[in-house]
């Protein structure tokens, strides 16, 4: 099995060979920046590629192609143009919170992007606190929403971000505790010892039905707090126009516009890790040569198939399902999903003790 | 009827002339108010439905023509016409105490004709800008452009919501001014360029947070002035403009004026030309209904159900073309008949559709109807009352959700409906669920109205022959059909020319967002505009 | 318990939904791709796309520039403009057609010009592909260059 580990520590040793520790460091941080952001970048483009398909796909349409084969490069082309367009001065806008929120926004997106583990040693960030870390940075964007919808001098806005207050803040809830419930099967929180626990089964077979539920509860808490539909009350193009981002053009839409699909990409990535075992093939014990058919896998094609498996999902229940109102999502987090989350925990204790 | 002509016995002002099921009934303008609160409060035939109010300008003098129906006898039309002798200051008493639907109309006399409505609360002009020269519907109107030239700036909102009217108190009257909002109310704007008000509507909203606490509907953006087109146009020409009314049904529209037009010059249509005109306005009406259906559940933010309803919709834009010419503008009717005669494909293709949409509308149910988000949003939401109904003169889908039996099809049939058995929907709660379930089940009632008449159409001529120049004698015709969104009517008054003297379209879509203004209030934002797309209308039928 | 059976229903409700969704993930797609499919997909016969005059292969047309097309439109799309000429038969000063200008620009296809012309001069084609960079461009000359009415009887 390759991992990528082996390139990443050829790289430090190369590095040290020639330099002090401080410099490989310095070299070091600059270079996992620069992969991290044109990674970014490049699987926003893809993802945006992707939900414009298969939504397409499941509107019996075919969808973008155009430009390029099969329209592969269309986002490449939206992205020129999106780069190219002219930044608005709103009129009575708040000038320094209307620029700041979009960067808010991505910052957040970013900093929870870098703790994702693709595959071993390639994992930027690797606290002994991730899941901890993974849920506080990522609950920052919210603060980008709301100053956006208040800086924009609009009331679309105001109320897009009101809404999205209301929701994010909910839903914090059930993702923090659904996590929670791994966390206690596995008994940590470092994201890459959390992996390589699920060597021989995945969490969600490991954990049983608490695991299966938590899983469940993760996708739809997770989908929410990416504001998309059916949860895309902050935007709901049919009521606010375009909610919070309303007033944004060129770039700055552009951050929002990023920050919202790797969102997806981001929600998807920690239930594989958590749930679907990461980078981890499958493994079925008792059939050998099974598994050694998986092991020719790489581990990064692992990670992102069972990524975009959970990319897919969102995708296919966003196309499908009409949006909640106010009062109907509310009463999903605090009535349905709150609750399941609480009595789930418990079970999820019982069940590390009895089985 | 008996009932009708003892009432009328009761009125010693009035002047009656009655024609088949037609009562044209003259009174005074200082006895109208009398007269109107009389035929609608009457125990034994309440005339309680206000179909429409027709301004009029008869040269030397002006004059009101209100038009009422029972729904108890809805068959049966009574028209109740006033003259008003003062061209300069025309007024005669508001009726808007006494029907919901009565301030809108005659908002939109007063912008035309300059009548004003005495105690209406709100007279600002329904159409045209508050600051417009002129009354356009008069037959003395100026339409030099230095007098109204195309305004560079935006509408004043300070005159938007400034509402003058003329109270009159104890025999003395004076003006006084209403304020739609308050200066603390937090009102926001939905359109005039909106992705769900289906049109260029304006509502401007005042919210409590994310509740409705007013709504103030403001038309006139796309207003075309088609009646005043109509007046120089000759009778085939008209029928082309009725299309662009509410254009998802128009064939149906175009049908009404032919209608009214042969009922004018007493030209006996073909059967064949009635089936085949059966059939189109079918059609019509289930693709409007699958567009309205999927424009309902965009709103609620479920993007792939609309295009699954377009998709079905397609196969109906084919047909259309394949034997009109035309997809949504079908031009298909003519006076005397149809354009053309069927394709040779079309009764196949439509037999081909009957099963395909069956199977369509199953798993439309299967998608949305079930679905519990949506059901939990259109549940409980957005009640009106039967009564509130009638009172607004909701016809239609809308009206039948409250369980207002007004399907023109059932109580005046025309064309081949007496020909084929069909259900009138009934439905009883008048809640957005029953006005969402009631267009997927008349698309099913559609299907079998179709599935009957599309072997049986007789054979003949398609069309009968029509002078080259087509005179109305002197009078006045009256037509209502069934439209997709409610009752059209065309009202034609005829001084025996070849144009009309004045012609007038009942808009089904004006009334249903006097609906909207009513049952939103105290709903959320989201709702507003599920309410809606649940009530369909389009806006460019309002802005006639 | 009621509670936990709503819940249910919903939920199977929704499963449904997203069956239908899944089922039209994998049927064929409807969608036209419009300018890949010139020569392939044709309009219907019947559908007016642009109205012509057609001649005959001694480029003779029936237009008798009555100008009753003209009268009968709506909007004053068509202009008939005729001249005198002298017949060669008869010698007497006759009117002619001189230019059948169409703006195609103003049409609405409403078809009240073919169903009243009495001579059955011109008639519809499925030509629908009219965009043009410049207004004048839309204006047209029905009849050709040099065309004349067609003799009775021939």
């Amino acid at each position: 099995m390759f991992h990528f580990d082996v390139v990443t520590n050829w790289i430090d040793e190369f590095l040290r060979t020639y330099l002090s520790n401080g410099w490989t460091l310095f070299i070091e941080f600059v270079l996992i920046g620069i992969v991290i952001l044109a990674a970014y970048a490049v699987l926003a483009l893809i993802l945006i590629y992707v939900e414009r398909k298969v939504c397409a796909f499941f509107q019996c349409r075919i969808g973008p192609n155009r430009v390029g084969p099969w329209g592969l490069i269309q986002s490449v082309a939206d992205m020129i143009k999106i780069l190219i367009k002219e930044l608005i001065k709103i009129d009575r806008a708040d000038p320094v919170l209307f620029r700041l929120s979009a960067f808010l926004v991505i910052i957040a997106s970013i900093c929870t992007f870098g703790a994702i583990p693709f595959d071993r040693g390639l994992h930027a960030v690797d606290f002994n606190i991730g899941v901890f870390y993974l849920l506080a940075v990522s609950s920052l964007g919210v603060v980008g929403i709301l100053l956006a919808g208040w800086s924009s001098n609009n009331k679309y806005t105001m109320i897009g971000a009101m809404r999205s207050g209301a929701q994010l803040i909910s839903y914090e809830l059930s993702c923090g505790l659904s996590l929670m419930t791994i966390v206690m099967l596995s008994g940590t929180m470092q994201l890459s010892v959390i992996v390589e626990q699920q060597t021989y089964a995945w969490n969600i077979f490991r954990g049983g039905i608490p695991a299966l539920i938590a899983f469940i509860v993760y996708l739809i808490a997770g989908h929410a707090e990416t504001n998309r539909g059916p949860f895309d009350l902050p935007e709901a193009e049919s009521e606010l126009t375009a909610g919070y981002h309303t007033e944004y053009s060129g770039i700055q839409f552009g951050f929002f516009y990023l920050a919202e699909y790797l969102n997806m990409f981001i929600i998807a990535a920690i239930a594989s890790t958590l749930f679907l075992g990461g980078w981890m093939p499958l493994y079925i014990p008792g059939w050998e040569s099974f598994n050694q058919v998986m092991d020719y896998i790489p581990p990064v094609l692992w990670f992102f198939g069972k990524t975009f498996f959970c990319v897919f999902l969102t995708l296919w229940v966003r196309w499908t399902i009409p949006r909640l109102r106010i009062d109907q999502l509310l009463n999903l987090e605090w009535k349905i999903l709150m609750p399941i989350c609480l009595v789930n925990i418990v079970l999820m204790a019982l069940w590390i003790i009895y089985v | 009827m008996k009932i009708i002509d003892e009432l009328l016995a009761q009125l010693p002002f009035a002047t009656v002339e009655q024609t088949g099921k037609e009562y044209i009934v003259s009174v005074p303008a200082e006895n109208l108010y009398e007269t109107a609160s009389f035929l609608k409060n009457n125990p034994r035939h309440p005339f309680d439905f206000l179909m429409d109010i027709i301004g009029m300008d008869y040269g030397d003098s002006l004059g009101v023509t209100y038009i009422l129906s029972s729904t108890q006898f809805p068959g049966y039309i009574l028209v109740l016409k006033t003259e008003l002798a003062d061209r300069e200051n025309p007024e005669v008493d508001s009726i808007s105490e006494l029907w919901e639907s009565a301030p809108f109309y005659e908002r939109e006399v007063h912008g035309f004709f300059g009548i004003v409505f005495l105690n209406n609360p709100d007279m600002r002009r329904l159409f045209l800008r508050q600051d417009w020269v002129g009354y356009p519907l008069r037959k003395d109107y100026d339409a030099d452009p230095n007098i109204n030239p195309i305004p560079l700036s935006d509408e004043d909102l300070d005159q938007m919501e400034d509402l003058p009217c003329i109270e009159v108190n104890q025999g003395n009257k004076f003006e006084d001014h209403h304020k739609m909002f308050e200066a603390e109310e937090y009102v926001v704007n939905f359109g005039p360029q909106h992705p769900a008000t289906h049109g260029v509507l304006h509502l401007r909203v005042s919210l409590d947070g994310e509740t409705i606490k007013k709504v103030d509907p403001n038309f006139g953006y796309i207003h075309r002035g088609v009646e005043k087109m109509c007046e120089a146009y000759t009778y085939p020409q008209i029928l082309h403009l009725t299309e662009r009314l509410d254009y998802l049904s128009g064939s149906i529209n175009r049908h009404a004026v032919c209608l009214a037009v042969e009922k004018g010059i007493g030209l006996e249509v073909p059967e064949r030309a009635h089936y085949i005109r059966t059939i189109i306005d079918e059609l019509t009406r289930i693709a409007s209904h699958l567009l309205g259906w999927g424009s309902m559940t965009m709103d609620m933010g479920s993007i792939t159900a609309f295009v699954y309803g377009m998709r079905d919709r397609e196969k109906i834009m084919d047909i259309f073309e394949e034997t009109c010419g035309g997809r949504l503008m079908t031009n298909y009717s003519v006076i005397g008949g149809v354009m053309n005669d069927i394709h040779p494909n079309f009764q196949r293709k439509v037999k081909e559709f009957i099963p395909y949409m069956c199977k369509m509308l199953k798993e439309h149910h299967m998608l949305f109807t079930g679905n519990p988000i949506a059901r939990g949003r259109m549940e409980g939401v957005g009640y009106l009352s039967k009564e509130q109904a009638i009172s607004i003169g909701a016809t239609g889908p809308t009206g039948r959700a409250s369980g207002w039996s007004n399907d023109v099809r059932k109580i005046a049939p025309y064309a081949a409906y007496t020909h084929a058995d069909f259900q009138e929907i009934l439905r009883s709660d008048g809640l957005t669920f029953d006005r969402y379930m009631i267009r997927l089940d008349e698309i099913e009632e559609s299907l079998k109205i179709l599935e009957q008449l599309i072997d049986n159409i007789p054979g003949g001529a398609y069309a009968a022959k029509t002078k080259a120049i087509i005179k109305l004698p002197e009078g006045e015709y009256f037509q209502r059909v069934e439209a997709a969104r409610g009752e059209f009517d065309v009202y034609i008054n005829s001084r025996g020319d070849k144009y009309p003297y004045r012609l007038k379209f009942r808009s089904p879509s004006l009334t249903l967002v006097n609906a909207l203004k009513h049952i939103s209030i105290g709903t959320k934002v989201a709702d507003l505009i599920m309410l809606g797309g649940s009530l369909d209308y389009v806006v460019p039928c309002i802005d006639r | 318990m009621n509670h936990i059976k709503k819940v249910l229903e919903g939920i199977w409700h929704l499963m449904q939904g997203m069956y239908i969704s899944m089922l039209n993930f994998i049927r064929p797609k409807v969608t036209e791709q419009y300018p890949e499919n010139r020569g392939k997909v044709f309009p219907h016969q019947r559908m007016r796309g642009q109205l012509v005059m057609p001649h005959n292969e001694n480029n003779e047309h029936n237009c008798t520039a009555c100008g009753i097309c003209q009268t009968n439109c709506p909007n004053g799309t068509i202009q008939v403009l005729s001249k005198k000429e002298l017949d060669e038969e008869t010698g007497k000063e006759k009117k002619v057609l001189d230019r059948y200008i169409y703006d195609i620009g103003s049409c609405i296809f409403c078809a009240i010009c073919t169903m009243s012309c009495p001579f059955d001069a011109i008639t519809w084609t499925n030509e629908f592909e009219h965009s043009t960079f410049t207004r004048p461009k839309l204006y047209d000359k029905l009849n050709r260059e040099g065309s004349k009415l067609k003799k009775k009887g021939k």
